[in-house]
């Protein structure tokens, strides 16, 4: 892996965000290169999540939240056209499995297109049909797509959701602490969908568990404390840093 | 000391609660003996006629002379006529002012002066709201003072503040997280409202409208000033005077005919059982949206 080779998907440039007064990260410069996982890791309120929200730009829902600075898709900048295309183009899997409780299976992963436009069935079925191979949920809830989502296990939650964000036709897919709720086998599955994901996205995912970004980024970005530390191939992130607070952390000494 | 400590907490103990138990009886009689008074008086006229005849001529028995029965059909009719549009109107505001408090405003002070707003108004006594609408409608047009739609304006000033405080209060139960998974997948912010957070909220609001309705249905002081007395006659259209079960109560109950008064009773037994489907049927659309909250 070698930065200078890759085609950029995002670049963030001098991306400062705040809540109120007081900014949760503080100019961010930084490329996604596309059709690869990119983690980001760091300790508990070093703004991984304010970042990753910037992306799609759903940080500036939240009450007094402002952001200053670019973000990139393309080279066109997303803080110049509409929030809601940029979300159609950006899509994002969050923390704690968040289904639409009031829907089946089948509306839950057709939402977006439903919502968005006027499918018809077949393209309804089509969609869903592709997300949920594409998340790797097909084969467990193929026979009960009409059931409530709520009666699926937290890790299928988490798939389902996967499966709903894929459903939108994303470029990108963020994906804020995916596993962050679920068991270390609901995890391992996760972990693997996004191998497969990177063929055919560019993945941005937040994590906490620096074994997470090891297995499965290709690049790894670290933060502290509203800042961009290092950012490099996850390899040479973890085993040759180049920076002093990327070994402490790394090696677990603070965190 | 008469009791050493541990046995005075302990006596002190017993007798709260035996006193707070009290309390729960004391403000059971009340319901018991208001249930039962209706029955007993008002069972006797709880038949098919009651919902089907007109009022009867005023007539009280003695010898030589029976009374008719009759009926409450007109003052029925003329609830649900009475119920229908005040909720027609204050429905959709409630719901209105609930989304854009909830929704919009966030935590601008105008989210707290729209429930500072519906509190106060659900403190204005009904019979000035009926006073406030007689006044009104008497600028606009003189002939239709007294009529059913006058008594429904007045019953929904009533209605909107509870609709506006239930539906805020269905609204916020809907997670945070059900917003950003909508807003994310690129649904705009107004159909997220709309046919997402609102439609998680519905048990929620139903209970509101219920409540509402169950409130309004009960209330005979805003009609006094505005609803006329079209209770004789089956009832002429929304501009004529109307009728409505507890407005008639009241001048039944008054009056100095036995079957009349007999008539009232029955009127107030159906009103209890009115509003206690109604708070049964709220409570359980409740319960329903709690389940469904935990998932069930």
């Amino acid at each position: 892996m070698e930065l200078s080779t890759e085609t950029p998907k995002m670049e963030v440039q001098n991306l400062t965000a705040y809540y109120g007064e007081s900014a949760a990260i503080q100019n961010i410069n930084l490329t996604f290169p596309e059709r690869r996982a990119t983690a980001i890791i760091g300790p508990s309120g070093c703004g991984k999540s304010t970042l990753i929200r910037c992306l799609n730009r759903l940080h500036e829902t939240a009450p007094k939240a402002r952001v200053e600075g670019s973000v990139f898709l393309d080279g066109e900048d997303l803080y110049g056209i509409d929030a809601t295309a940029v979300r159609r183009r950006v899509g994002m899997v969050f923390q704690k499995p968040n289904p639409f409780a009031t829907m089946s299976i089948y509306n839950n992963v057709s939402a977006p297109l439903r919502f968005n436009g006027r499918p018809s069935r077949e393209e309804m079925d089509a969609a869903v049909l592709r997300s949920l191979q594409q998340s790797a949920l097909w084969d467990e809830v193929k026979d009960r797509v009409d059931a409530a989502a709520t009666s699926l296990s937290g890790g299928q939650q988490q798939r389902l959701c996967i499966a709903r964000a894929l459903a939108a036709n994303p470029e990108v897919l963020l994906m804020d602490e995916p596993c962050s709720a679920l068991d270390p086998i609901a995890t391992a599955k996760i972990e693997e969908l996004i191998a497969q994901l990177k063929n055919n996205y560019t993945v941005v995912i937040v994590t906490h568990n620096m074994q997470q970004a090891a297995r499965v980024a290709d690049y790894t970005a670290f933060l502290y404390l509203g800042k961009l530390v290092e950012f490099g191939p996850t390899e040479q992130l973890f085993e040759r840093p180049q920076e002093k607070l990327t070994e402490s952390y790394i090696t677990g000494r603070f965190g | 000391m008469m009791f050493d400590r541990p046995a005075r907490r302990k006596y002190f103990s017993h007798g709260m609660t035996i006193l707070t138990g009290l309390s729960i009886v004391a403000i059971m009689v009340p319901l018991a003996a208001v249930v039962y008074q209706c029955v007993v008086l008002g069972g006797s006229v709880f038949n098919l006629d009651l919902f089907i005849k007109g009022l009867p001529y005023p007539c009280t028995p003695r010898q030589g002379v029976t009374c008719q029965q009759g009926g409450l059909a007109v003052p029925i009719v003329g609830t649900l006529e009475l119920i229908a549009l005040a909720a027609l109107y204050s429905v959709p505001i409630g719901i209105g002012a609930a989304i854009f408090a909830v929704e919009y405003a966030g935590e601008r002070a105008s989210a707290r002066i729209i429930g500072m707003v519906a509190d106060v108004l659900a403190g204005v006594p009904s019979i000035v709201a009926g006073a406030f609408v007689y006044a009104l409608i008497i600028i606009y047009d003189p002939t239709i003072v007294f009529s059913t739609f006058s008594g429904s304006i007045a019953l929904s000033v009533l209605m909107v503040p509870i609709v506006t405080r239930t539906c805020e209060e269905a609204l916020r139960t809907v997670p945070n997280s059900v917003r950003e998974a909508a807003l994310a997948l690129g649904i705009s912010r107004w159909k997220t409202t709309l046919r997402i957070v609102l439609v998680s909220a519905l048990p929620g609001i139903v209970t509101g409208v219920l409540l509402a309705v169950a409130r309004a249905a009960g209330e005979a002081a805003p009609l006094l000033l505005t609803l006329g007395d079209g209770c004789a006659h089956p009832l002429q259209g929304v501009t004529q005077e109307g009728c409505a079960l507890p407005l008639w109560i009241f001048y039944g109950a008054t009056s100095p005919y036995q079957n009349w008064i007999n008539l009232a009773w029955g009127a107030a037994l159906l009103l209890l059982l009115l509003i206690l489907v109604l708070s049964i049927a709220s409570r359980l659309t409740l319960d329903r949206m709690a389940r469904r909250m935990r998932g069930e």
